[in-house]
């Protein structure tokens, strides 16, 4: 198949391309939410992203709620941002961080105003961002702009044999169009990680995968009450006949096809080294992994499932394949691309890899997800720690 | 021939079924994905989609390998055609 060269984004003040044009309301702190869902459900055209974070949190897990805040309103799929807080130091500092990219922004604080008189302000300046939003159009932009995250759930031995290595297909051939590319999910590597090292794209960069794979695994091993067998495989894994954390594992390697990954990023952190395939550090809880791979920038997202996962999230598209026919058949309004004929052999990986293209560029220049279409919006801060 | 079971390496001693269940005694075609090779198994068990069937026989310390890797040990010895899963197989992590 001849790969298209370009598809329809929006395009932004800072060079970069959008598959969505959301205008976001943006909470910095848990109890800012009421406000933020009043305003987003005053201005229609616009989205509320209630999370349970942002109060007393310091150090490096304040850096991280600050970057997945910033990083958040940064992304492409978001055209314009209102940021709510209770104070104004904090509220600052994420409007401060999402301006360098051009956008409009503006934040209100609730502190001395309340929430009536917070949600009026905010609201007026919603409304302007929103119908402001409404008359960008889609342009062309070149399939470089595509920056793809990849993710698995409720995985199952179908994921390994078929439906992850239908995305590594996708990757091999779109890499050499210059696409950014990222895979995730730490501790989900847990069995494979001596074989994901040796992808590094230098040593340097297999040694700090290698050391971001131990810490995960030491806390892991730290906090551990038993095997993790009621956590690691899941339920489902097991059920969809998964055995050990090795062979998901293995299993997970397998959406990176046969590329090297050219750098390791900390959580929720932007790529800097141009095109290519990049780690970041995750969780590898569906809506955590997503939600951070969206704040560091990634504009459409790659999902396959075995047993059949119903994530979505709020800025970035998360296209879902599977290659279970089960799954296909009794969940197919959750799924966007059916790859289970490769398990009867009725497709080959380049045909499946080739359907996928066609399905991500399809969302790419604006067809609604499954996810979206059901409403999906899980948007989930990472938290490393307590707070003070 | 249908293909009943996949196994990703030539080196792995465990199949994945693709079809919705294999019963005992059923004589099942493998396709071997690494060198698109084919082989037969009589199964023991009924073994349902996704889940994985001994090749050979494995006795308790065994390796499993899959995707030509090990992916865990045999905790109770394992017949050659028997479901291959947690309750005869552990992971040597965690």
């Amino acid at each position: 198949m001849e790969i298209p060269k370009s598809f329809l984004g929006y395009k932004r003040e800072n060079g970069r391309a959008g598959t969505r044009n959301h205008v976001i309301i943006l909470p910095v702190d848990d109890i800012s939410n009421a406000c933020a869902e009043a305003v987003a459900n005053n201005i229609k055209g616009t989205i509320a992203l209630p999370h349970s974070y942002g109060r007393l949190q310091f150090g490096a897990d304040l850096e991280l709620h600050f970057r997945t805040m910033i990083g958040t309103g940064s992304n492409p799929n978001v055209a314009a941002v209102i940021v709510i807080g209770i104070e104004p130091k904090w509220t600052k500092k994420i409007v401060d961080g999402i301006a360098k990219t051009g956008k409009p922004v503006e934040g209100f604080h609730i502190e001395r105003t309340g929430d009536i008189g917070t949600i009026m302000k905010a609201s007026k300046k919603a409304q302007e961002f929103s119908q402001w939003a409404s008359e960008i159009q889609r342009e062309e932009c070149p399939i470089s702009d595509l920056w793809i995250s990849v993710k698995c759930g409720e995985s199952d031995t179908t994921s390994g044999l078929a439906s992850n290595p239908t995305v590594g297909n996708l990757m091999e051939k779109l890499e050499p169009l210059g696409v950014h590319l990222c895979f995730g999910e730490t501790s989900e590597l847990t069995g494979a990680e001596e074989v994901c090292a040796t992808r590094g794209v230098t040593q340097e960069v297999s040694a700090k995968f290698m050391k971001t794979w131990s810490n995960y695994n030491d806390f892991i091993l730290k906090e551990a009450t038993d095997d993790l067998s009621e956590s690691q495989p899941t339920a489902g894994n097991i059920a969809g006949g998964l055995t050990t954390i090795e062979e998901k594992a293995f299993g997970n390697f397998q959406k990176i096809g046969n590329l090297k990954f050219i750098d390791v990023l900390e959580p929720a952190e932007e790529p800097k080294k141009g095109p290519g395939l990049y780690f970041m550090d995750t969780s590898s809880a569906a809506a955590e992994c997503v939600t951070l791979q969206a704040a560091g920038g990634f504009n459409i997202h790659l999902f396959p499932t075995g047993q059949g996962n119903i994530i979505g999230n709020p800025i970035e598209p998360v296209v879902k394949l599977t290659a279970n026919p089960l799954t296909a058949k009794s969940m197919s309004e959750h799924v966007d691309c059916d790859v289970s004929k490769l398990l009867s052999r009725e497709m080959n990986m380049s045909d499946a890899g080739d359907e996928l293209i066609k399905t991500t560029l399809r969302v790419a220049n604006g067809r609604l997800t499954c996810a979206e279409a059901l409403g999906h919006r899980e948007f989930v801060m990472t938290k490393l720690y307590r707070s003070a | 021939m249908a293909t009943d079971i996949i196994i990703h390496d030539k080196k792995d001693n465990v199949g994945v079924v693709v079809i919705e269940k294999i019963t005992p005694k059923q004589d099942c075609s493998c396709w071997i994905m690494e060198d698109d090779s084919s082989t037969t198994i009589k199964s023991e068990d009924e073994i349902p989609l996704g889940h994985k069937i001994a090749m050979i026989d494995l006795n308790e310390g065994d390796t499993i390998l899959k995707y030509g890797h090990d992916i865990g040990k045999v905790v109770k010895s394992i017949k050659k055609g028997e479901h291959v899963h947690v309750h005869n197989v552990k992971t040597k992590k965690w």
